[in-house]
Protein backbone atom coordinates (compact mmCIF):
# COMPACT_ATOMS: atom_id res chain seq x y z
CA UNK A 1 0.00 0.00 0.00
CA UNK A 2 0.98 3.42 -0.08
CA UNK A 3 4.32 4.02 1.38
CA UNK A 4 5.10 6.01 4.80
CA UNK A 5 6.30 9.20 3.08
CA UNK A 6 3.39 9.48 0.75
CA UNK A 7 1.35 9.45 3.85
CA UNK A 8 3.09 12.09 5.37
CA UNK A 9 3.09 14.13 2.62
CA UNK A 10 -1.01 13.32 2.21
CA UNK A 11 -1.88 14.06 5.72
CA UNK A 12 0.60 17.65 5.79
CA UNK A 13 -1.24 18.73 2.48
CA UNK A 14 -4.92 17.67 3.99
CA UNK A 15 -4.13 19.94 7.18
CA UNK A 16 -2.86 22.59 5.24
CA UNK A 17 -6.00 22.67 3.11
CA UNK A 18 -8.40 22.55 5.88
CA UNK A 19 -6.27 25.59 7.37
CA UNK A 20 -6.01 27.28 4.16
CA UNK A 21 -10.01 26.86 3.70
CA UNK A 22 -10.99 27.70 7.79
CA UNK A 23 -8.94 30.97 6.59
CA UNK A 24 -10.38 32.11 3.62
CA UNK A 25 -13.92 30.93 5.01
CA UNK A 26 -13.32 33.61 8.23
CA UNK A 27 -11.97 35.87 5.67
CA UNK A 28 -14.81 36.18 3.45
CA UNK A 29 -17.58 35.91 6.54
CA UNK A 30 -15.95 38.92 8.02
CA UNK A 31 -15.48 41.54 4.99
CA UNK A 32 -19.19 40.14 3.75
CA UNK A 33 -20.02 44.10 4.16
CA UNK A 34 -17.31 44.85 1.43
CA UNK A 35 -17.79 41.73 -0.84
CA UNK A 36 -21.71 42.27 -1.42
CA UNK A 37 -21.70 44.83 -4.57
CA UNK A 38 -25.22 45.69 -3.40
CA UNK A 39 -27.83 46.16 -0.47
CA UNK A 40 -31.24 45.28 -0.48
CA UNK A 41 -33.89 47.57 0.87
CA UNK A 42 -34.66 45.12 3.35
CA UNK A 43 -31.35 45.03 4.26
CA UNK A 44 -30.80 49.05 4.25
CA UNK A 45 -34.21 49.19 6.30
CA UNK A 46 -32.33 46.42 9.02
CA UNK A 47 -29.16 48.14 9.28
CA UNK A 48 -28.20 49.99 12.09
CA UNK A 49 -25.02 51.42 11.52
CA UNK A 50 -26.12 53.62 8.38
CA UNK A 51 -23.71 56.23 7.16
CA UNK A 52 -25.68 59.19 4.82
CA UNK A 53 -21.97 60.25 3.63
CA UNK A 54 -20.76 56.97 2.43
CA UNK A 55 -21.24 56.17 -1.01
CA UNK A 56 -23.50 52.97 -1.23
CA UNK A 57 -25.06 50.49 -3.50
CA UNK A 58 -28.77 49.28 -3.39
CA UNK A 59 -30.50 47.06 -5.53
CA UNK A 60 -33.38 45.39 -6.63
CA UNK A 61 -36.37 45.83 -8.89
CA UNK A 62 -38.15 48.60 -10.75
CA UNK A 63 -41.40 48.88 -9.00
CA UNK A 64 -44.07 48.64 -11.54
CA UNK A 65 -45.79 52.11 -12.27
CA UNK A 66 -43.26 53.87 -10.39
CA UNK A 67 -41.05 55.78 -12.84
CA UNK A 68 -41.66 58.93 -13.46
CA UNK A 69 -39.63 61.21 -15.58
CA UNK A 70 -39.55 65.28 -15.87
CA UNK A 71 -37.08 67.63 -17.97
CA UNK A 72 -33.60 66.74 -15.44
CA UNK A 73 -34.58 63.46 -13.67
CA UNK A 74 -35.96 60.59 -12.95
CA UNK A 75 -37.96 59.18 -10.17
CA UNK A 76 -38.35 55.74 -8.91
CA UNK A 77 -38.95 53.41 -6.55
CA UNK A 78 -36.44 49.90 -5.79
CA UNK A 79 -38.52 47.63 -4.48
CA UNK A 80 -36.92 44.12 -2.96
CA UNK A 81 -41.26 42.85 -2.75
CA UNK A 82 -40.77 43.63 1.08
CA UNK A 83 -39.96 47.01 1.30
CA UNK A 84 -39.13 50.13 -0.66
CA UNK A 85 -36.42 52.72 -1.58
CA UNK A 86 -37.38 55.97 -3.76
CA UNK A 87 -34.69 56.48 -5.79
CA UNK A 88 -34.06 59.85 -7.65
CA UNK A 89 -31.64 60.51 -10.18
CA UNK A 90 -29.46 62.94 -12.59
CA UNK A 91 -28.84 61.50 -15.88
CA UNK A 92 -29.08 59.24 -18.67
CA UNK A 93 -30.42 55.28 -17.65
CA UNK A 94 -28.76 52.22 -19.41
CA UNK A 95 -30.93 50.78 -21.93
CA UNK A 96 -31.94 48.02 -20.12
CA UNK A 97 -33.32 50.32 -17.73
CA UNK A 98 -37.57 49.16 -17.17
CA UNK A 99 -39.89 48.77 -14.36
CA UNK A 100 -40.22 44.93 -13.50
CA UNK A 101 -36.53 44.75 -14.50
CA UNK A 102 -33.22 44.31 -12.24
CA UNK A 103 -31.52 47.91 -11.26
CA UNK A 104 -28.27 48.53 -9.29
CA UNK A 105 -28.25 52.46 -8.54
CA UNK A 106 -24.74 53.96 -6.96
CA UNK A 107 -25.27 57.25 -4.38
CA UNK A 108 -25.85 58.62 -1.11
CA UNK A 109 -28.90 57.44 1.12
CA UNK A 110 -30.77 60.80 2.67
CA UNK A 111 -32.94 58.31 5.29
CA UNK A 112 -33.68 54.96 4.80
CA UNK A 113 -36.51 55.67 2.29
CA UNK A 114 -34.75 58.22 0.20
CA UNK A 115 -31.71 57.81 -2.07
CA UNK A 116 -29.79 59.64 -4.16
CA UNK A 117 -28.12 57.78 -7.15
CA UNK A 118 -25.61 59.35 -9.35
CA UNK A 119 -25.15 55.83 -11.24
CA UNK A 120 -27.36 53.57 -12.37
CA UNK A 121 -26.94 49.88 -13.84
CA UNK A 122 -29.16 47.80 -15.04
CA UNK A 123 -29.05 44.08 -13.82
CA UNK A 124 -29.72 41.81 -16.13
CA UNK A 125 -31.57 38.52 -14.45
CA UNK A 126 -30.83 34.46 -15.74
CA UNK A 127 -33.44 34.48 -18.08
CA UNK A 128 -32.81 34.38 -22.09
CA UNK A 129 -35.61 33.61 -24.32
CA UNK A 130 -37.03 35.13 -27.82
CA UNK A 131 -39.06 38.07 -27.99
CA UNK A 132 -41.95 35.37 -28.99
CA UNK A 133 -41.85 33.50 -26.53
CA UNK A 134 -41.72 36.39 -24.01
CA UNK A 135 -44.84 37.63 -25.79
CA UNK A 136 -46.21 34.90 -25.66
CA UNK A 137 -45.61 34.67 -21.62
CA UNK A 138 -47.48 37.55 -21.20
CA UNK A 139 -50.36 36.69 -22.88
CA UNK A 140 -51.26 33.63 -20.31
CA UNK A 141 -50.24 35.31 -17.74
CA UNK A 142 -52.82 38.26 -17.95
CA UNK B 1 -9.10 6.66 -19.19
CA UNK B 2 -6.24 7.70 -16.84
CA UNK B 3 -3.82 5.41 -18.53
CA UNK B 4 -4.19 7.29 -22.13
CA UNK B 5 -2.53 10.22 -20.04
CA UNK B 6 0.54 8.23 -19.67
CA UNK B 7 3.44 9.53 -21.57
CA UNK B 8 4.59 7.02 -23.67
CA UNK B 9 0.21 6.82 -24.44
CA UNK B 10 0.64 10.53 -25.68
CA UNK B 11 3.82 9.88 -27.69
CA UNK B 12 2.37 7.45 -30.18
CA UNK B 13 -0.52 9.58 -31.12
CA UNK B 14 -0.15 10.51 -34.28
CA UNK B 15 -0.43 13.33 -36.13
CA UNK B 16 -3.50 12.06 -38.00
CA UNK B 17 -5.61 11.71 -34.67
CA UNK B 18 -5.09 15.49 -34.05
CA UNK B 19 -6.35 16.19 -37.74
CA UNK B 20 -9.23 14.24 -37.62
CA UNK B 21 -9.73 16.46 -34.45
CA UNK B 22 -9.06 19.45 -35.92
CA UNK B 23 -11.68 18.22 -38.85
CA UNK B 24 -14.62 17.42 -36.51
CA UNK B 25 -13.34 21.21 -34.64
CA UNK B 26 -14.00 22.83 -38.22
CA UNK B 27 -17.03 21.25 -38.74
CA UNK B 28 -18.55 21.80 -34.94
CA UNK B 29 -17.32 25.33 -35.20
CA UNK B 30 -19.42 26.28 -38.36
CA UNK B 31 -22.13 24.84 -37.12
CA UNK B 32 -22.16 26.62 -34.11
CA UNK B 33 -21.06 29.90 -35.13
CA UNK B 34 -23.74 29.86 -38.22
CA UNK B 35 -26.49 28.63 -35.57
CA UNK B 36 -25.33 31.37 -32.47
CA UNK B 37 -25.16 34.10 -35.10
CA UNK B 38 -27.65 33.62 -37.72
CA UNK B 39 -30.17 31.22 -37.11
CA UNK B 40 -30.96 31.70 -33.13
CA UNK B 41 -33.51 34.33 -32.21
CA UNK B 42 -32.03 37.70 -30.68
CA UNK B 43 -33.11 37.79 -26.79
CA UNK B 44 -36.07 39.62 -25.74
CA UNK B 45 -34.54 42.53 -23.86
CA UNK B 46 -30.79 42.15 -24.62
CA UNK B 47 -31.47 41.78 -28.37
CA UNK B 48 -28.59 40.22 -29.96
CA UNK B 49 -25.51 40.75 -27.75
CA UNK B 50 -26.99 38.00 -26.22
CA UNK B 51 -25.22 36.25 -28.94
CA UNK B 52 -21.76 37.06 -26.95
CA UNK B 53 -22.62 34.73 -24.25
CA UNK B 54 -22.36 31.48 -27.02
CA UNK B 55 -18.29 32.83 -26.35
CA UNK B 56 -18.31 33.81 -23.05
CA UNK B 57 -20.27 31.04 -21.06
CA UNK B 58 -17.95 28.15 -22.63
CA UNK B 59 -14.69 30.00 -22.58
CA UNK B 60 -15.08 30.74 -18.38
CA UNK B 61 -15.97 27.13 -18.17
CA UNK B 62 -13.41 26.04 -19.97
CA UNK B 63 -10.82 28.33 -17.83
CA UNK B 64 -12.74 27.54 -14.64
CA UNK B 65 -12.47 23.51 -15.41
CA UNK B 66 -8.66 23.93 -16.44
CA UNK B 67 -7.82 25.13 -13.34
CA UNK B 68 -9.53 22.31 -11.26
CA UNK B 69 -7.36 20.09 -13.52
CA UNK B 70 -4.02 22.11 -12.69
CA UNK B 71 -5.01 21.76 -8.96
CA UNK B 72 -5.95 17.99 -9.21
CA UNK B 73 -2.84 17.31 -10.70
CA UNK B 74 -1.16 19.36 -8.87
CA UNK B 75 -2.03 17.43 -5.44
CA UNK B 76 -1.04 14.47 -7.27
CA UNK B 77 2.28 15.66 -8.16
CA UNK B 78 2.87 16.59 -4.51
CA UNK B 79 1.70 13.74 -3.02
CA UNK B 80 2.47 10.85 -5.20
CA UNK B 81 5.16 12.17 -7.17
CA UNK B 82 3.81 11.65 -10.38
CA UNK B 83 6.56 12.03 -13.02
CA UNK B 84 3.74 13.43 -15.64
CA UNK B 85 1.36 15.44 -13.45
CA UNK B 86 3.45 18.59 -13.99
CA UNK B 87 3.39 18.16 -17.45
CA UNK B 88 0.20 17.96 -17.79
CA UNK B 89 -1.07 20.78 -15.59
CA UNK B 90 1.75 22.77 -17.34
CA UNK B 91 0.25 22.29 -21.03
CA UNK B 92 -2.99 22.75 -19.39
CA UNK B 93 -2.41 26.74 -18.09
CA UNK B 94 -2.23 28.65 -21.07
CA UNK B 95 -5.30 27.22 -22.49
CA UNK B 96 -7.33 28.28 -19.58
CA UNK B 97 -5.13 31.38 -18.94
CA UNK B 98 -6.55 32.60 -22.62
CA UNK B 99 -9.93 31.17 -21.84
CA UNK B 100 -10.43 33.59 -18.91
CA UNK B 101 -8.74 36.35 -20.46
CA UNK B 102 -11.73 35.69 -23.39
CA UNK B 103 -14.16 35.62 -20.89
CA UNK B 104 -13.27 39.02 -19.21
CA UNK B 105 -12.61 40.67 -22.62
CA UNK B 106 -16.25 39.09 -23.76
CA UNK B 107 -17.69 39.54 -20.64
CA UNK B 108 -16.96 43.23 -20.47
CA UNK B 109 -18.57 43.75 -24.16
CA UNK B 110 -21.82 42.43 -22.99
CA UNK B 111 -22.17 44.12 -19.73
CA UNK B 112 -21.11 47.99 -21.47
CA UNK B 113 -24.62 47.60 -23.08
CA UNK B 114 -26.80 45.38 -20.64
CA UNK B 115 -25.50 46.87 -17.48
CA UNK B 116 -24.22 50.38 -18.81
CA UNK B 117 -20.77 49.78 -17.13
CA UNK B 118 -17.89 48.06 -19.14
CA UNK B 119 -16.52 46.38 -15.56
CA UNK B 120 -17.44 46.61 -12.14
CA UNK B 121 -15.85 45.28 -8.37
CA UNK B 122 -18.59 42.73 -8.18
CA UNK B 123 -17.61 39.35 -6.14
CA UNK B 124 -17.61 37.27 -9.65
CA UNK B 125 -16.02 39.50 -11.93
CA UNK B 126 -13.35 39.98 -9.21
CA UNK B 127 -12.77 36.48 -8.43
CA UNK B 128 -12.63 35.28 -12.46
CA UNK B 129 -9.86 38.51 -12.43
CA UNK B 130 -8.16 36.69 -9.43
CA UNK B 131 -8.18 33.12 -11.45
CA UNK B 132 -6.78 34.67 -14.12
CA UNK B 133 -4.03 36.26 -12.16
CA UNK B 134 -3.38 32.90 -10.67
CA UNK B 135 -2.78 31.44 -14.50
CA UNK B 136 -0.06 34.11 -14.84
CA UNK B 137 1.43 33.51 -11.79
CA UNK B 138 1.62 29.58 -12.73
CA UNK B 139 2.61 30.41 -15.81
CA UNK B 140 5.36 32.66 -14.94
CA UNK B 141 6.91 30.01 -12.45
CA UNK B 142 7.87 27.24 -15.25
CA UNK B 143 8.76 30.40 -17.46
CA UNK B 144 11.37 32.21 -14.86
CA UNK B 145 12.62 29.36 -12.42
CA UNK B 146 15.16 27.12 -14.21
CA UNK B 147 15.39 24.54 -11.93
CA UNK B 148 12.60 21.77 -12.72
CA UNK B 149 12.16 20.88 -9.20
CA UNK B 150 11.65 23.67 -7.82
CA UNK B 151 9.54 25.07 -10.78
CA UNK B 152 7.41 22.26 -9.78
CA UNK B 153 6.89 22.67 -6.21
CA UNK B 154 5.87 26.45 -6.36
CA UNK B 155 4.17 25.55 -9.51
CA UNK B 156 2.01 23.03 -7.10
CA UNK B 157 1.38 25.41 -4.07
CA UNK B 158 0.13 27.61 -6.78
CA UNK B 159 -1.94 25.31 -8.27
CA UNK B 160 -3.51 24.07 -4.91
CA UNK B 161 -4.00 27.57 -3.73
CA UNK B 162 -5.79 28.64 -6.65
CA UNK B 163 -8.06 25.87 -5.99
CA UNK B 164 -10.07 27.44 -3.57
CA UNK B 165 -11.03 30.38 -5.79
CA UNK B 166 -12.71 27.86 -7.68
CA UNK B 167 -16.33 27.39 -5.63
CA UNK B 168 -15.53 30.88 -5.04
CA UNK B 169 -16.34 31.95 -8.46
CA UNK B 170 -18.73 29.32 -9.10
CA UNK B 171 -21.21 30.32 -6.10
CA UNK B 172 -20.41 33.55 -5.80
CA UNK B 173 -23.74 34.92 -7.48
CA UNK B 174 -25.61 32.94 -5.08
CA UNK B 175 -23.90 33.95 -1.74
CA UNK B 176 -23.69 37.14 -1.86
CA UNK B 177 -25.43 40.28 -3.95
CA UNK B 178 -23.63 40.41 -7.56
CA UNK B 179 -24.42 42.33 -10.78
CA UNK B 180 -23.39 39.65 -12.39
CA UNK B 181 -26.83 37.16 -13.40
CA UNK B 182 -26.64 33.58 -11.30
CA UNK B 183 -26.35 30.64 -13.74
CA UNK B 184 -28.65 29.72 -16.18
CA UNK B 185 -28.06 26.23 -16.24
CA UNK B 186 -27.64 24.39 -13.42
CA UNK B 187 -27.98 20.58 -12.25
CA UNK B 188 -30.72 20.87 -10.00
CA UNK B 189 -32.72 22.50 -11.69
CA UNK B 190 -34.43 23.53 -15.51
CA UNK B 191 -32.20 25.52 -17.59
CA UNK B 192 -34.00 29.11 -17.48
CA UNK B 193 -32.77 29.59 -20.82
CA UNK B 194 -34.99 28.89 -24.44
CA UNK B 195 -34.04 25.66 -26.48
CA UNK B 196 -33.31 27.86 -29.22
CA UNK B 197 -30.82 29.27 -27.53
CA UNK B 198 -29.63 26.16 -25.52
CA UNK B 199 -28.92 24.30 -28.30
CA UNK B 200 -26.15 26.50 -29.95
CA UNK B 201 -25.01 27.22 -26.66
CA UNK B 202 -24.21 23.33 -26.22
CA UNK B 203 -22.60 23.25 -29.99
CA UNK B 204 -20.20 25.85 -28.99
CA UNK B 205 -19.09 24.16 -25.67
CA UNK B 206 -18.30 21.09 -27.40
CA UNK B 207 -16.26 23.07 -30.54
CA UNK B 208 -14.61 25.14 -27.53
CA UNK B 209 -14.04 21.78 -25.38
CA UNK B 210 -12.16 19.79 -28.79
CA UNK B 211 -10.35 22.91 -29.23
CA UNK B 212 -8.40 22.88 -25.88
CA UNK B 213 -8.41 19.30 -26.10
CA UNK B 214 -6.18 19.66 -29.46
CA UNK B 215 -4.04 22.78 -28.02
CA UNK B 216 -3.25 20.49 -24.87
CA UNK B 217 -2.75 17.07 -26.92
CA UNK B 218 0.08 19.02 -28.90
CA UNK B 219 1.45 20.90 -26.00
CA UNK B 220 1.39 17.56 -23.65
CA UNK B 221 3.13 16.03 -26.44
CA UNK B 222 5.63 18.62 -26.60
CA UNK B 223 6.17 19.09 -23.05
CA UNK B 224 6.94 15.15 -22.83
CA UNK B 225 9.79 15.75 -25.76
CA UNK B 226 11.13 18.73 -24.25
CA UNK B 227 11.50 16.82 -20.44
CA UNK B 228 13.01 13.32 -21.58
CA UNK B 229 15.28 15.38 -23.80
CA UNK B 230 16.27 17.77 -21.03
CA UNK B 231 16.95 14.19 -19.04
CA UNK B 232 19.10 13.06 -21.13
CA UNK B 233 21.35 15.77 -21.17
CA UNK B 234 21.55 15.45 -17.22
CA UNK B 235 22.58 11.46 -17.75
CA UNK B 236 25.52 12.59 -20.12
Amino acid sequence: MLSKKVKSRFFFLLLSLISVAIVIFVVLRSLEENVVYFFSPTEIYNKTNISFNKKIRVGGLVKMDSISKNETSINFVITDLKNEIVVSYNGLVPNLFSEGKGVVAEGKLKDKKYFIADKILAKHDENYMPPEVNKALEISNN
Amino acid sequence: MFKNFFPSKILSITNNTINGLVILLVVVVVIGLTYSLFLSPPDYIQGDSVRIMYVHVPSSFIALSCFGFIGIASICNLIFKIKFMPLLAKSLSPIGCVFSLISIVTGSFWGKPTWGIWWVWDARLTSMAILLLFYIAYILTWKFINNFEKANKISSIIGIIGLFNLPVIKYSVDWWNTLHQPSSITLTSAPTIHYTMLVPLIIMFFGMIIYSLIIFLMRYKTEIMKFKLNKKKYHK
